[in-house]
């Protein structure tokens, strides 16, 4: 295999690890904090369609970041509100937050533009272009945030207080801190990351909405943050690994293995999941989410 | 001098129920001040209204003489109130700085706050005595230790009234006596001390003056060196309670369960319980005494049936239990019943109606209804009798297990047990959590049952217990046996002793 595949196959690797790695620090930050968060998919999709509407609307690829940003973070106060407001079920929330998402997105999507839900195609300054190395703004922005996410957390009052009220709310209401407060606050911080990823989709590495685009990258997401433990920089590289085995994916399309045929995509495209389920159950040990995650916080007697 | 701590005229109801009614409460500055009073009647409520958990319905709350509003546990903290939970408000997987920091920061980043910690916290530890890792993961720290780290947060914030709920239920006796320690050296510096308790002996051993709470009213506040424990006993109950229940010789009978070399290794491969031998006689109680966690638990286990035994052999009633038998269900038909030390994890459903966890183990008996079926209203009107019989309150059998006090469900567990006609019965930590007044009830029957003739194995870690039970007492320590007393020719130093590894030999 000579070089430029493999500079091929890691710049595609960089490319497709990024909207998982931002859906992987917002479920982080949310779950740290004792919110379990299934709906990253969700979010990421219906920002991703906020973004290219906007993008096409106002023709800005930044507008499209802001219209997506603040989409998936009211999405994301949904979320909350349902969990910790309201004390409800979480993965409950998290799943109809992934169905209305997606229902959502493909109707209005058909209704404002006709085209079986996509929006027109973007072009331009509708577009993030590449700005060094040939990657665009999103994609330092959210590198970025992987050492801003550790910094914040292990060095400061808030990430400190958001990592006990994700062990033990009652620590934390106790010492006179806010629970509610605090979650929230991880909630729209994960709302946030999620909204860049989902601009990432449809603004920065696509030239457009399609339906459903988001495939599946929330959950594997869930998987990325699961193998890293719930700490950023193995989220870093968690999710570059699952996105070079997609690269590998695509590069391994159509490949013919003597005596068996061709590979079926299906099993490469497993391959993410697989790795989470056998690295997980062997070479690195168990994973300990933290303590008080999906639980709703009640002050008891 | 105005007291530290007034609370005039509080009230306090969740729904129907009055957890507080028109309460009263004094503590005078610089003293331990005891709170005593059976489960549900109040103290934690009125203990969470000072420490802002709950805001009071009515009434008003003074400290240092003035009046303040106490609606946050910030507030609690900004009058110099600090807290020392039962269930500990720790962060397991931080550090002790990080845990004593948490709140209380000192700023936005933890660096600059984090040198003001380490250097108080030494300070503390020599003031005090209060000696600790700061650098240690808590989750990694004794329970005793991780007790000084919720007192080190209390007073790391300027508390100046110190509330302790139950702090000696998780402890051992060694720890416990450091923390009367650390109490009255808090005293000696000026710092004023309540402390929650159902245990008299403490309340005896290390406070000033003492307040009896019954159904959420104050019935009465007194001074310690004034009072007796059968005096409080009857305050808190509202009858007379016989702190230790009479019970007359008898000669012991035949041998009815013979444990011989008895060893037990866990999965873990850590050996739990070495070479046991003993025998428990028709007609006696013989107590284990000893420091939680050293094979006892495992000890009733192996006996039940319910782990397996790496070497030994048990006798039951004369014959040898071979190995294939050796399984909870079968030593149960042989005779030998289980009131299993941790009730809600091994003797109930705590999701279950009373009905249902009080045919646990057994519902393979044919008289519970028709082949496969069990006869709901049969099962209903049985414990309903038995309800009756062990004074079970409320008299309940439909409501859920949960639902009851602890000293309600382990009545519920005993009559399960006991109405099964046992040979032998083993019984673990009877009265764990249970208040007085059943304490009471529970002893009498225990004696009842040695009485007519049954052998009875009791582990406890309540040495009174043991003592005013057993007609013989075991010592164990690290697994092993370590000395066999007469309760009358023993006192708790000689059995302190053994239970710390002194045995005769080496004595």
């Amino acid at each position: 295999m000579d070089l430029g595949i493999i500079a091929t196959v890691l710049d595609s690797a960089l490319r497709l690890s990024i909207p998982l790695l931002a859906a992987c620090l917002a479920g982080l930050w949310s779950e740290r904090s004792g919110v379990v968060d299934i709906g990253l998919e969700g979010k990421m999709l219906v920002s991703a369609f906020a973004a290219a509407a906007a993008a096409y609307a106002f023709g800005s690829a930044w507008i499209g970041l802001a219209s997506g940003i603040i989409a998936s973070v009211a999405f994301g106060l949904v979320h909350g509100f349902a969990s910790i407001s309201q004390r409800g079920n979480q993965i409950v929330s998290g799943v109809a937050i992934n169905m209305l998402a997606a229902g959502l997105t493909a109707i209005v999507g058909n209704a404002w533009y006709g085209q079986g839900g996509r929006t027109p195609p973007l072009e331009g300054v509708q577009r993030f272009d590449g700005i060094l190395l040939g990657h665009s703004a999103l994609v330092y922005i959210v590198l970025l945030a992987v050492p801003l996410t550790w910094f914040v957390l292990g060095r400061t009052r808030f990430g400190l207080r958001l990592r006990a009220v994700g062990e033990n709310p009652a620590a934390v209401d106790t010492a006179g801190i806010s629970v509610t407060g605090l979650r929230y606050a991880a909630v729209i911080i994960g709302g946030i990351l999620c909204g860049i990823g989902g601009t990432y989709l449809s603004v920065g590495q696509a030239a457009g909405f399609l339906p459903n685009m988001t495939a599946g990258r929330g959950f594997i997401a869930l998987a990325a943050l699961i193998f890293a433990k719930w700490r950023a920089w193995p989220a870093l590289g968690a999710c570059f690994l699952f996105g070079l085995l997609d690269a590998i994916a695509n590069q391994l399309q159509g490949l013919f293995i003597p005596g068996i045929g061709e590979v079926p995509v299906q099993a490469i495209q497993a391959l993410p999941y697989l790795m989470t389920v056998i690295l997980l159950a062997g070479v690195i040990g168990k994973a300990i989410p933290p303590r008080a995650a999906g639980v709703p916080y009640v002050k008891e007697r | 001098m105005s007291p530290a701590i007034e609370l005039i005229a509080i009230n306090k109801s969740f729904g129907t129920v009055h957890a507080n009614r028109d309460v009263n409460l004094r503590v005078e500055r610089g003293t331990i001040h005891g709170i005593v009073g059976e489960n549900g009647a109040g103290k934690s409520t009125l203990m969470s209204i000072l420490y802002g958990f709950y805001e009071a319905d009515s009434g008003e709350i003074r400290v240092n003489g003035a009046p303040v509003r106490i609606r946050s546990s910030n507030d609690a903290i900004q009058a110099g109130i600090g807290m020392v939970h039962q269930h500990f408000m720790l962060v397991e997987p931080l550090t002790v700085v990080e845990n004593v920091m948490l709140g209380a920061e000192g700023g936005a980043m933890l660096r600059a706050g984090e040198a003001k910690v380490r250097k108080e916290l030494a300070r503390l530890a020599q003031d005090y005595g209060l000696d600790i890792d700061v650098d240690a993961t808590v989750g990694d720290l004794s329970v005793g230790l991780q007790q000084r780290v919720e007192i080190l947060k209390a007073l790391y914030r300027g508390a100046d009234i110190l509330i302790l709920d139950e702090p000696t239920a998780v402890l051992t006796p060694a720890e416990a006596d450091a923390l009367f320690e650390l109490l009255r050296s808090l005293k000696a510096q000026g710092k004023t001390v309540i402390l929650i308790t159902h245990k008299l002996r403490e309340i005896m051993a290390v406070t000033d003056r003492v307040s009896v709470m019954r159904r959420g009213e104050m019935v009465a506040t007194v001074e310690t060196a004034d009072t007796s424990p059968p005096e409080l006993a009857e305050l808190m109950v509202g009858r007379r309670v016989l702190l230790r229940v009479e019970k007359t010789a008898r000669a012991p009978g035949a041998p009815v369960l013979d444990v011989r070399n008895l060893s037990v290794v866990d999965t873990r491969g850590v050996r739990r319980v070495a070479d046991a031998t003993f025998t428990v006689h028709a007609g006696e109680i013989v107590g284990v005494a000893g420091v939680a966690g050293n094979g006892q638990s495992e000890l009733l286990e192996a006996i039940a049936g319910m782990r397996p035994l790496s070497l030994g052999s048990i006798r039951l009633g004369g014959r040898d239990i071979p190995l294939s038998q050796h399984n909870p269900h079968r030593m149960r038909e042989l005779g030998l019943l289980h009131v299993p030390e941790d009730r809600l994890r091994m003797g109930l459903v705590p999701a279950f109606s009373a009905f249902e966890s009080a045919i646990l183990g057994f519902s393979d008996e044919p008289h519970l209804g028709p082949g496969p079926l069990l006869d709901h209203d049969r099962l209903i009107a049985d414990l309903a009798k038995k309800m009756e019989q062990y004074d079970v309150r409320p008299p309940a059998p439909r409501l859920k297990t949960s639902n009851f006090s602890g000293g309600n469900q382990q009545k519920i567990v005993l009559a399960r047990e006991i109405e099964r006609n046992p040979k032998v019965l083993l019984v673990g930590q009877p009265t764990r959590g249970v208040d007085i007044g059943a304490i009471e009830f529970i002893h009498r029957r225990l004696i009842g049952l040695r009485d007519a003739g049954v052998g009875i194995l009791l582990v406890s870690v309540e040495l009174d217990e043991i003592m005013h039970l057993s007609d013989r007492i075991l010592t164990m320590c690290g697994g092993r046996i370590t000395g066999e007393r007469k309760p009358d020719e023993t006192s708790e130093q000689d059995l302190g002793l053994l239970m710390a590894g002194v045995t005769d030999e080496a004595a």
